[in-house]
């Protein structure tokens, strides 16, 4: 009892390391499995969180007042910028809407799924976790605003964290920089897939890209969706450093183009639809019919030339392959190899007639105009440089009637 | 007779009342979780630390100390995604140690809890970091110059909030 008497104090603060020490190793075993939130943290967070939100409130009302109100210098200046700044955008996505659609007919011939932001829900940045070790930020949208955990949260500028943990009007989102985290990344240009990772100082890197691979500086790195929280091709940043790292990989430095410091609103994506991405041609769609649109213009031959052309003729047994989606496939004319080896030239019959029209001295010009079968349908289109042979997936076209077939 | 600083009749013991108790580290807890969102570099600091500090040298009593040390440090934890009890254990034995200390050193002088607030968040940030790369295992880093820079900066703050409680202990 002296004992107890004389270091009583040490021992209560033994027994309260202990307990605290006990409830971390229950804490850490627990962590792979899915339970519902500890209620100290709900107590913590209910505590905290309505305070920070009529903060944010107040502060925002005020910065609305005066904005609105009484900082209108300059407004009708900036007015016209933008309005400048909209023409222009308006041109580019004109153009970008070109590019997508030829993407997307590309994509529909290699029978991609893509998927596309359909929904997204604004939310207000209230507070932090307060610590360094932990780069999280709170979010004024919960449970009852239909939020979940591992939802995405971008802004404008790029991709921001997934959400952690979700309340019930507020939610945890972990950040990129944060060293727990992780998300899927490849690089624009080269196309180089790796895991972006936090770091303890709060750096965000991408690891797992072979030390023998060259990355450009500068060059812009993108999700890659293989982490099934971000939808492919999100914008994170732009790499700054690449040095070496840990065993055969590389450790590139990316500047995140969203300031993670300074959030104050954020996009949490809310739904997320994969579908196939359908071609709005009909008829031939041929990744080479779509490249050949953006080369230079070559006036096409008229239809009746073709075959004049053509000694062989063109075999119109063969259809052209009206593809959308799984169907059409991407094929390349080898003329060497048809040349070379008599077998069929990019194209294959149901009806496995005997094949094709062209061989290496006698193809005809069709650089981009379209060769027609008796049945008006049109076929295959030959490109107008010999290629080397390529494996070539096969299209089984629709059974045509073989009209004219012309051996080597 | 001298009387000396390790005499117990020299060394004076305050307490807080009760709200001030409960309010002043919620309070502390609030603004390290609100002031980073507006103000990244506050991550530097840890208010609730030197609210602990700050009240263990005042109450000069280990139990206390180490009470509320625990308690601000599981609220601190509830607020990050990392398990609880981190900050828990590295502030329950802060607030322990600086309790034990007021006991024995006069604490009053601002060049003291300059110095006590330094010595205290090198511990802090000792036992934080091997708390959580040895049990739990996170990936953690010990930066020298940041932690250096760390420990003045929460020193500075230290004295300023040290001020703000001396307007609100009551001496016993």
């Amino acid at each position: 009892m002296d004992v107890l008497g004389r270091y009583r104090n040490l021992i209560v603060l033994v027994g309260v390391l202990f307990a605290q020490v006990l409830g971390l190793a229950v804490q850490v075993k627990r962590t792979t499995d899915s339970e519902p939130t500890r209620l100290i943290r709900i107590w913590a967070v209910g505590a905290v969180a309505p305070l920070e939100k009529v903060l944010v409130w107040v502060q925002t009302s005020t910065g609305n007042v005066w904005h609105n109100y009484f900082y209108l210098r300059g407004v009708r200046a900036e007015n016209r910028n933008l309005k400048q700044q909209i023409e222009q955008m308006r041109l580019e996505q004109v153009r970008m809407s070109q590019d997508a659609d030829q993407a997307r007919r590309l994509q529909a011939l290699l029978a991609f799924k893509e998927q596309f932001i359909s929904q997204t829900m604004a939310a207000q940045v209230i507070g932090s976790s307060g610590s360094e070790q932990s780069r999280s930020v709170y979010i004024d949208k919960g449970e009852h605003d239909g939020l979940k955990p591992d939802m995405a949260v971008i802004t404008a500028d790029g991709i921001v964290g997934k959400v952690l943990l979700v309340y019930r009007s507020t939610s945890l989102v972990l950040l990129i920089n944060d060293h727990s985290s992780g998300v899927g990344a490849i690089l624009d240009k080269t196309r180089l897939q790796g895991i972006l990772r936090g770091t303890p100082a709060g750096e965000v890197v991408i690891e797992k890209v072979m030390s023998d691979e060259t990355v450009p500086a500068d060059e812009m790195v993108l999700t890659s969706g293989g982490d099934g929280i971000f939808p492919k091709g999100l914008l994170v940043g732009r790499v700054t450093k690449v040095a070496p790292g840990s065993e055969l990989f590389l450790n590139i430095h990316v500047r995140p183009a969203a300031d993670l410091s300074k959030l104050e609103e954020v996009l949490v994506v809310t739904k997320i639809d994969e579908r196939q991405a359908q071609s709005e041609r009909a008829g031939a769609a041929r990744a080479v019919d779509i490249l050949a649109e953006r080369l230079p213009t070559v006036p096409s031959k008229p239809e009746n030339a073709v075959k004049a052309d053509d000694p062989r003729g063109i075999t119109p047994g063969t259809a052209a392959p009206k593809g959308t989606g799984a169907d059409a496939k991407p094929k390349t004319v080898p003329p060497e190899a048809s040349a070379a080896s008599g077998a069929p030239a990019a194209r294959k019959t149901a009806s496995s007639a005997p094949s094709p029209a062209f061989s290496s001295g006698t193809v005809p010009d069709t650089s981009s105009g379209n060769a027609v079968t008796a049945t008006g349908d049109p076929a295959i289109k030959a490109s107008p440089k010999p290629e080397k042979a390529k494996p070539t997936t096969t299209i089984a076209p629709k059974p045509q009637p073989a009209v004219e077939d012309s051996p080597h | 007779m001298a009387i000396t600083y390790t005499s117990g009749a020299q060394v004076e013991v305050y307490r807080f009342s009760i709200p001030a108790t409960i309010l002043i580290p919620l309070t502390a807890v609030f603004l390290q979780a609100w002031l980073p969102s507006r103000f990244p570099f506050f991550t530097i600091f840890d208010l609730p630390l030197l609210v602990t500090i700050g009240f263990a040298t005042a109450r000069r009593s280990p139990l206390a100390g180490l009470v509320t040390g625990g308690l601000i440090g599981i609220l601190q934890d509830a607020l990050t995604h990392h398990p609880i009890g981190l900050y828990g254990i590295s502030k329950t034995v802060v607030g322990f140690g600086a309790s034990s200390l007021g006991i024995k050193l006069d604490v009053e002088h601002a060049g003291a809890r300059f110095l006590l607030t330094i010595v205290f968040y090198a511990v802090h940030e000792v036992v934080y970091f091997m708390i959580s790369r040895g049990l739990v295992g996170l990936r953690m880093a010990w930066n020298w110059p940041h932690e250096v820079l760390s420990g003045v900066a929460n020193a500075m703050l230290g004295v300023l909030v040290f001020m703000v409680l001396d307007r609100v202990k009551q001496r016993t």
